[in-house]
Parts: structure tokens; C-alpha cells; sequence
């Protein structure tokens, strides 16, 4: 049978065409082909880990952010509860501060008045003393007539000027 | 891949084809008990004759009788030039081997076997099948020299090698031009668009590719499968190819490439030569050394050795018979309207045909995919290490 009988012909040129195909093949196709889809899944499976990553670090940054968020918050509140705490004790301070002036203001005053009080007492009793002593002379002058009348009237602004 | 599902597939397959062939053998028998009490030369039958050897590449000038058998084999087999319809043809080279040195001439000075040609050192004659009524080259074109006495000399045409640029030698170029061109744009592709997404051409192949290397290669020959990708993908598409081309009914197709045995020969040595050279000290232990008592050697060494053979050689018979079978069945299916006589057979015979197309592309798939399968198997048996 012809039909089962491997011509030599064909044999052979099927021989060379193929092996030259194959030799064609490899340089001209399946090498850049094997290597590019080789390449691509690579960069394809290295992108997703990649992106497996961003999403971790993702996560973590959120996390990270909220925690600083949290702790800003607390850090901010106890700045200001110090600040309010700062205000309120500077401003007893002051006010102590200023009570304890005014205070002293007030004893100085106090104590100046009394000086001043003193002094015009201490003037005045001079010269009560002087004009007593005018009126004395004068009555003195005027009246040295009557001795009784005399030592009354002394007795009485005596009197008098001791009450003032 | 799921061996199993293939298989049951090729078993259904062979069922219905054989259903179908019993059904045209009955229907043949029939008919042929017609034709033989009907009166033959008839015009009508001749013009169909001529019609169908017109479109089956048979040169069947004169014929009264329409002979499906001839009109078949004539396809199936090689020929010396490519028949395109009625009585135009395309003259191969033929390039004979001889004893004094070579012969080139065109195929078309034999005038389609009614002339005899005179070459440098000898006078050829090209002897059809149809000419050569029940001998046992029945389906063979073939060249033979002429003697001084204008007899055929076999003695002398025993001596000539015919290395002629045969139908399916021309088939088979085409056909790996066509995958040259295909695959270097593909490949440019690639280098054109680095580690973008696939477009066009190349996303249609793609994943033909990565099927090769995920689903044959990868599971069947292990880590070291890198090696053997260009020759499994070489044996995938040139088989592919010629298998899809022989199903085109016109001129680049029509030829029997992928079911001829030289080829399907060709293509399974190459396997086993792949394989046994690749063969690791494993696969030669398992081989010449099996793991039986030893006074079993003389039985298991000749059935290992002979194992080396048979799996490429059901890999050439597998392949031809499959694509030779299909040709076969579509070509009788046609038949079927001449042989009736009527163009009233015409719509059925066609729709038989169309859906043994289709049957047909499922195969050229099918097979394209055994074949690389089984090769990529026998590869990764020879390859395997064992701990």
C-alpha cells in the first residue's frame, strides 16, 4: 500500500523544512515570545506584591496616623489645661500681688496720715501754746486787775485747749 | 490536562466515524449494485466525473465511470502538480536523484502523464494511479524510466530517488511560510509593546502558547520544561497549521500534509530523537536494567527496547490516520452526489459535510495537542529524576 509507504522525497524535505522551521523558530519567535510572557508575569506578579505592600503600608500609615492624631489631641489638651492652669495661678498671683500693694499703699497712707496727723497736732499744739500764750499775755495784760477772775479765765482755756 | 477527557473524546470520535464510514459502505455497495445495472456512458455521468476529479485533483480525462475509491485516493495520496480546478494546474519542480547526477524539470512536460519526458540522462515517464489499474502502486503517482524499447524499466527506475518539490512538499512550505510570517509578527509584537498587554495577532496566540507551556509542558516534563518549549511549540503550530490548511478546500490548502506517513514519520523520529537523547542515566536504567529479577531480562530488555519505537510509532500512525481519515470521509460524503447522481443528495451531503468540518477543526486542534502532549510526555518520562 502507497498510502503507508513513507516516500524518500518527502521524508527528506520534511526532515530539512522542519528542522530548519525549528531553528527558525527558536532564533525568531519563541525566544523573544518564551522571554517577553516570561518577563510580563514577572513584572505583572511583582506589581501585585508590590501593590500587596502599598495596601499593608496603607493600613499601617492609617494606623500610624490616627495614633499621632490621638496623641496630639491628648497632648493638645493637657497644653491646654497647663495654659489654663498657668492663667488662673499668674492671675491669683497678680491679684494676691496686688492686694498685698494695695494693702501696703493703704498702711502707708495710713501711716503717712498719722504722721501728717502728728505733725499738724504737734503744729497746732505749738501754736495753741503760742496763741495761748498771746492770750495769756493779753489777758494777762487786760485783766491783772482782778486776780480772781484772772485765774478762772486761765483755768478755763486751759481746760479748753487740753480738750482740743 | 485531563488525559481521560481526551480520550473519551477520541473513542466517541472513532465511534461515529466509524458509524458513519459503515453507513457509507452500505449506502457505496448499494449504489455501485446501481450503477452497474444502469447504462453507463451517459454524458451526464461523465460531466460529473470530470466535475469531481476536477475538484479532487484527479486526472480523469475520458473517464466514463465515476470511481469514488480513485477520486479519493488521488487526493490523499502526493502528487506531482497541484491541481486548482478543471483543467488548470500548477507544475511542480521535479528533482530526480539519479546514479549519473541530478535531473530538475518542470512537472508540466509530462503533460499530465500523457507524455513521456526527455531528461539529460534518461527518458521518465510519470505513471499515474489511475493508469496503473489494480497494481500494487494503485494510489501512487510515480516517475519511472523509460527504457530504449518504451517500456517501463524498473530496474533502472529503482536507482532514481525522486526528491521533486511534491503537492505536499509545496503544502508544507506554504504552510511553514505562513507560520514563519505569523510568528515573527507576533514576536515583533512583543518586542514592540514590552510588558504592555498583548493586541491583535498576538493576543489571539498568546494564550495558545502559554496553553502549551501551563497545560503540556509545565505538568508533563517538570522544572525542566524551558528546554524543550521551542520544539514543543514548533511540533504544536507546524502541525496545527498543516492540519488547518488541509482542511481548506483551495489552492495554499487542500493538500494531505499532516496525513501523509512520511511526514507524520518525519515528525515522530523527531520525537524520539528528542526524547532518547535527552533520555537521562535514570531513563537507561529503567531501560536496560528494569526492576524485575533478572531472569526476566531476556523478556523485559526486548519489550523496553521495542517501547522506544512503538510510542513514536503511535504517534506517525496516530496523526495519519486521524487527518487521512477525516479527508477520507468529507471526500465520500461528496461522492455521495455524484455517485447518486442527483442534486437532490446535494443538501444532505452537505450538511454532513459542514458538520464533519467542523468535527474536522475540532480534530486538527485535537491532534496538534496529542501530539505535543505525548511528546511532551515521552520527554518528561526520559527527563525525570528519581530519588
Amino acid at each position: 500500500m502507497e498510502l503507508v509507504t513513507p516516500s524518500i522525497g518527502l521524508v527528506f524535505w520534511t526532515a530539512l523544512a522542519f528542522i530548519c522551521l525549528l531553528i527558525l523558530l527558536r532564533k525568531l519567535a519563541w525566544k523573544p515570545i518564551l522571554g517577553a510572557i516570561h518577563d510580563r508575569e514577572q513584572s505583572i506578579d511583582e506589581a501585585l506584591n508590590k501593590a500587596e505592600l502599598a495596601k499593608q503600608e496603607m493600613t499601617r500609615l492609617t494606623a500610624q496616623n490616627q495614633d499621632l492624631m490621638q496623641q496630639a489631641r491628648a497632648e493638645r489638651d493637657e497644653i491646654l489645661k497647663e495654659a489654663k492652669t498657668l492663667k488662673d495661678g499668674i492671675l491669683n498671683e497678680a491679684k494676691k500681688q496686688a492686694q498685698l500693694e494695695g494693702a501696703k499703699l493703704i498702711e502707708k497712707a495710713k501711716i503717712e496720715i498719722e504722721n501728717q496727723k502728728k505733725a499738724a497736732l504737734a503744729e497746732v499744739k505749738g501754736q495753741v501754746s503760742t496763741l495761748s500764750l498771746e492770750i495769756a499775755e493779753r489777758v494777762l495784760r487786760n485783766q491783772l486787775d482782778d486776780k480772781a477772775k484772772q485765774e478762772a479765765l486761765v483755768a478755763n482755756l486751759l481746760k479748753d485747749v487740753e480738750l482740743n | 490536562m485531563d488525559c481521560n477527557q481526551v480520550f473519551v473524546l477520541k473513542v466517541k470520535k472513532v465511534i461515529f466515524v466509524f458509524t458513519l464510514l459503515i453507513a457509507f459502505l452500505s449506502i457505496k455497495n448499494d449504489t455501485f449494485a446501481q450503477v452497474e445495472s444502469v447504462v453507463s456512458p451517459d454524458s451526464v455521468v461523465a460531466e460529473s466525473a470530470h466535475a469531481v476529479s476536477g475538484e479532487d485533483g484527479a486526472t480523469a480525462h475520458g473517464e466514463e465511470k465515476f470511481e469514488p475509491t480513485k477520486v479519493i485516493m488521488e487526493h490523499i495520496a502526493d502528487s506531482h502538480v497541484w491541481h486548482l480546478w478543471g483543467h488548470t494546474s500548477i507544475p511542480l519542480p521535479v528533482i530526480l536523484y539519479t546514479s549519473s547526477g541530478l535531473e530538475v524539470f518542470s512537472s508540466a512536460n509530462f503533460h499530465h502523464g500523457e507524455h513521456d519526458y526527455q531528461g539529460k540522462y534518461n527518458k521518465y515517464r510519470l505513471v499515474t494511479g489511475l493508469k496503473q489499474s489494480m497494481t500494487k502502486d494503485m494510489f501512487n503517482k510515480n516517475i519511472k524510466v523509460v527504457g530504449a524499447d518504451g517500456q517501463i524499466d524498473e530496474a533502472a527506475s529503482d536507482t532514481v530517488i525522486d526528491f521533486s518539490i511534491t503537492k505536499n512538499v509545496a503544502a508544507m512550505f506554504i504552510a511553514i511560510a505562513l507560520i514563519v510570517i505569523v510568528f515573527s509578527a507576533v514576536a515583533a509584537g512583543y518586542k514592540k509593546r514590552v510588558g504592555k498587554a498583548p493586541k491583535g495577532l498576538q493576543s489571539f496566540l498568546e494564550p495558545v502558547i502559554i496553553f502549551v507551556r501551563d497545560d503540556i509542558a509545565k505538568p508533563n516534563i517538570g522544572h525542566k520544561y524551558a528546554k524543550f518549549m521551542p520544539y514543543l511549540l514548533t511540533i504544536f503550530f507546524f502541525i496545527l497549521f498543516n492540519n488547518l490548511l488541509g482542511l481548506v478546500p483551495i489552492f495554499p490548502g487542500s493538500a494531505n500534509v499532516t496525513g501523509n506517513i512520511a511526514l507524520t514519520f518525519v515528525m515522530a523520529t523527531a520525537t524520539m530523537l528528542v526524547v532518547n537523547l535527552n533520555g537521562n542515566k535514570y531513563y537507561w536504567k529503567h531501560i536496560l536494567t528494569p526492576d524485575v529479577p533478572w531472569w526476566l531480562y531476556p523478556i523485559m530488555i526486548p519489550v523496553e527496547l521495542i517501547g522506544i519505537i512503538s510510542k513514536p510509532f503511535a504517534l506517525m500512525v496516530r496523526l495519519f490516520a486521524n487527518i487521512t481519515a477525516g479527508h477520507i470521509i468529507v471526500l465520500s460524503l461528496i461522492s455521495l452526489i455524484f455517485i447518486f447522481k442527483t442534486l437532490a443528495i446535494a443538501p444532505v451531503s452537505v450538511a454532513f459535510v459542514l458538520f464533519m468540518d467542523v468535527l474536522e477543526l475540532l480534530v486538527a486542534f485535537l491532534q496538534a495537542f496529542i501530539f505535543t502532549l505525548l511528546s511532551a510526555l515521552f520527554i518528561g518520562m526520559a527527563v525525570e529524576e528519581h530519588h
